[in-house]
């Protein structure tokens, strides 16, 4: 049984705006997402060429060698506005921290047996100024891509990279390894085995085509790190010392779940537009594949020994099997 | 803070290993090639681990914080949807004051959204850079609620449905546009002075509180709960561009002169831009706040002075166009809905003469002006309008070439006299509303001769609706205003018989009798 609840109804003058109604094709309730993203950049009547980069408009899509019909299409099939980001991200950390607490005040986290403390304190502290660096890639995607269905995801990422370097921060606060982390800070800047990742990372810093850093950053070299730390190192120390990682590393797994749904389908589209842009995505990824690779196998012997390469081999077949779903041959 | 605070930490170690802590300079590839927009405007930082962070709110707090107010939002915001809440409000005159405000704010706040990005990507410093991201995803925040506020306004009213075509087009959003184009133009260092400091800090009440308590005065229960949740994220602004102006002048000496020289642009460009905020407050509101001029006494006077008193110790002086703020805050608001209600078919929304009280309230509030220079010009069209012959200025307005403001403001010291001024630049002339925008203009031409006039942009075949052959026989530029400008012609003219007023009498005749 329903009840029957009245209110007063009165025939509205139009359902959306003008911008949504031409996009939808008709005159039809638009979603929140769509009346928080669409159309909302300017693209013309610009009143000054920026001072530090004369030839481009300040929103200017030839910033990419990548072309779109509508770059609106690269559309986030998560649907994040801001309202929808913030409570996803809020839903998150409620249970990740419940989790950092749990571990704390059971003494799960100080009494990690110390053969997986010293793994952490190698392999997974110094990994926060990886996410720094996606920090700094993902605002400069948000800063000079084009539209507002990137540029907005690329911020949010950019704070979700922010809060992720804060989470592995109070992993190392937590296993009360406050000195590992200094540690590791001086490994991620002097140790052979990070240098080749960090010469990477830095080298992204520079890229100038946001796209190509787009692919880079969030696609090649996270989609081969998350899965090799977050999953395989994670299942591996699991099994030695128990699932306090888990709990410990929970946020950055259940971003990567949800954070490639994103990435894979603003890459499906672009390839979708036309043959340049697969082309071009084609080649961006392969290359970046290959320098990941390359800088990630001295971790991935660092973490597994012997088996690194094998464990990084696997991580690299589902990186391309991503890259074929979204339609680009590698 | 909601990280559990370790043993061995205290709150401000912690949350430098949270932030600053991450960073490192790089090695491999310099630091003037990964960051290499932090010297060309001459701005000299030594040190930039003594920026003091002006807050410090970790990102799990931050998600926190922010989805509790945005779950409250967005129910508050269902709620008065389903229940006609737009048929609450004090009259039907308030919508136009919606109108101005969706046309000129969200896009402004999405230009703020993209500039603090770039400000985040560009600054060296940790600190400042975590603070920069974090109000540019704030900035998303407040134009996208803005708009999910409004739209539900959209369904039932003329003039809002297409601000986002008009936000680049329309001759009145321009000054807006101008401004923070100006901005985003600039170095990050003077955008952060423009808008981390002479917009959020100096002039934001003024922008802020007239429209927030505007929709409270008013029943606008969703803007005002917008404006409301907006309040702390603004709180954080605000002391965001307080540090950076103190961080830039503890700096170095040498920053001050380039400081000063921003805080005299940049307060004068916001002070033209907040005109048509005055406006709304003198003329569009129908349960009126307090007038303009309290407002920029309160906001702009007293707290301004107070605040210069305070970076008087740094070597800070009053921005230069103090004096003349004080004497247009008589003026402006009145010669602004003037110029609006002369044009009727050029703007998307309402314009009409005041009522009898309400003429009288705008005596009582501008003692020195109202009845000598501006009532006796308010019943004339009253009367013209009256007999059917009601004014209207179809010619194309003369536009201040830096903030793009028609001209119309009173020379200083003679408000009977229009002011005027010109330069003469590589052979050519430009036109300006004030000395202050003349000498912008002269601090640096290259960029002000580039601004974006409609008025002489459609006279040259660039302001037409897709699809003209502007090589045509019969081609009469500026003939086709309205389709460039996608304009409803409902939503224009005169309140008094229009369909929104029409329609608002009908509705809520609909919604409280039987």
């Amino acid at each position: 049984m329903s009840m029957d609840l009245r209110t007063i109804t009165i025939q509205p003058l139009r359902q959306t705006f003008g911008h949504l109604a031409r996009r939808m094709g008709a005159d039809k309730p638009a979603s929140r997402y769509m009346e928080a993203t669409m159309d909302l950049q300017p693209v013309e009547n610009y009143h000054y060429r920026p001072t530090w980069d004369p030839s481009h408009d300040i929103f200017d899509p030839t910033r990419s060698r990548i072309t779109m019909k509508d770059w609106y299409a690269l559309k986030d099939p998560r649907q994040f506005f801001y309202g929808a980001w913030t409570l996803a991200r809020g839903r998150m950390q409620e249970t990740a921290s419940a989790d950092f607490d749990m571990a704390e005040e059971l003494g799960l986290a100080a009494g990690y047996p110390s053969e997986g403390k010293k793994v952490v304190n190698e392999v997974l502290l110094p990994l926060r100024h990886v996410a720094w660096g996606s920090n700094i890639n993902n605002s400069y995607i948000a800063a000079y891509s084009y539209g507002i269905a990137i540029s907005q995801a690329t911020a949010y990422a950019c704070m979700d990279q922010l809060g992720i370097a804060q989470f592995i921060t109070r992993l190392g606060i937590s296993l009360d390894e406050i000195d590992a982390l200094a540690e590791a800070k001086q490994a991620w800047l002097a140790a052979p085995v990070w240098q080749g990742l960090r010469h990477y990372v830095e080298d992204q810093m520079v890229m100038e085509d946001w796209f190509e850093l787009f692919v880079a950053q969030n696609f090649a070299l996270e989609g081969l790190l998350y899965p090799l730390i977050y999953d395989k190192l994670n299942d591996r120390l699991n099994a030695a010392h128990g699932p306090v990682l888990t709990m410990l590393t929970r946020f950055q797994r259940e971003w990567f779940a949800e954070n490639v749904k994103w990435v894979d389908a603003v890459l499906k589209a672009a390839a979708a537009d036309n043959p340049a842009n697969k082309a071009l995505l084609g080649e961006w990824i392969a290359a970046a594949r290959q320098r990941s690779v390359e800088v990630l196998t001295p971790v991935a012997e660092l973490a597994f020994g012997a088996d690194g390469a094998a464990v990084l081999d696997e991580v690299v077949q589902q990186l391309n099997a991503r890259a074929a779903k979204a339609g680009i041959p590698v | 803070m909601d990280m559990k605070v370790s043993k061995k930490l205290g709150l401000k170690e912690r949350y430098t290993m949270m932030t600053r802590d991450l960073a490192w300079d790089t090695t491999f590839q310099p630091m003037d090639k990964v960051f290499p927009q932090v010297g060309y405007e001459g701005i000299k930082i030594h040190d930039w681990d003594q920026w003091e962070d002006p807050f410090r709110l970790t990102m799990d707090a931050y998600w926190k914080y922010q989805a509790e107010k945005e779950r409250k939002l967005y129910a508050i915001l269902d709620a008065f949807n389903q229940n006609n809440g737009h048929l609450s409000v004090t009259d039907a005159r308030y919508m136009n004051v919606l109108k101005l405000f969706l046309g000129s704010t969200p896009p402004l706040e999405l230009m703020a959204a993209r500039g603090f990005s770039m400000v985040a990507r560009q600054m060296v410093g940790a600190g400042p850079r975590v603070a920069c991201m974090m109000q540019s995803v704030d900035e998303y925040r407040h134009f996208q609620t803005q708009i999910h506020s409004i739209s539900n306004y959209n369904r039932f009213y003329n003039g809002m449905d297409e601000f986002a075509h008009q936000q680049s087009r329309m001759w009145y959003l321009s000054d807006g546009k101008s401004f923070f184009d100006d901005a985003i133009t600039a170095g990050p260092f003077e955008f952060m002075v423009a808008i981390g400091f002479a917009f959020e800090y100096v002039l934001t009440n003024i922008l802020f509180v007239p429209f927030i308590s505007g929709a409270a005065y008013n029943g606008d229960m969703a803007a005002m709960t917008v404006g409301f949740s907006a309040q702390s994220d603004e709180a954080r602004h605000m002391t965001l561009g307080l540090e950076c102006i103190k961080f830039m002048l503890e700096q170095d000496p040498d920053n001050l002169p380039i400081v000063q020289r921003w805080i005299d642009k940049w307060t004068w460009r916001g002070t033209r831009k907040l005109a048509s905020v005055g406006m709304m407050m003198d003329y569009m509101l129908p349960k009126r706040i307090m007038s303009f001029k309290e407002a920029w006494e309160i906001y702009f006077e007293q707290n301004g002075s107070a605040l210069f008193n305070d970076l008087a110790r740094y070597g800070v002086k009053v921005p230069k166009c103090f004096a003349q703020t004080i004497e247009e805050k008589e003026h402006i608001t009145h010669q602004s809905w003037i110029g609006f209600y002369m044009k009727p078919d050029a703007c998307p929304f309402h314009t009409w003469i005041p009522a009898p009280d309400e003429l009288d309230w705008l005596s009582e509030k501008y003692p020195n002006t109202f009845d000598k220079y501006y009532r006796p010009v308010l019943e004339h069209f009253d009367k013209q309008e009256k007999a059917g012959n009601r004014f209207n200025n179809k010619t194309q307005p003369m536009n201040c070439q830096v903030c793009v403001s028609t001209i119309k403001f009173n020379e200083p010291g003679d408000p009977m006299e229009m002011c005027f001024r010109e330069t003469v630049y590589k052979g050519e002339k430009f036109h300006f509303c004030s000395d202050h925008c003349k000498e912008i203009f002269e601090d640096e031409p290259e960029k002000y001769v580039q601004t974006f006039i409609s008025s002489h942009a459609a006279l040259q075949g660039k302001c037409e609706p897709e699809g003209t052959d502007i090589n045509a026989h019969d081609y009469r530029p500026g003939a086709r205003m309205h389709a460039y400008w996608r304009m409803d012609k409902r939503a224009t003219g005169d309140f008094n018989g229009s369909e929104d007023q029409k329609n608002f009498a009908e509705w809520r005749h609909q919604a409280t009798k039987n």
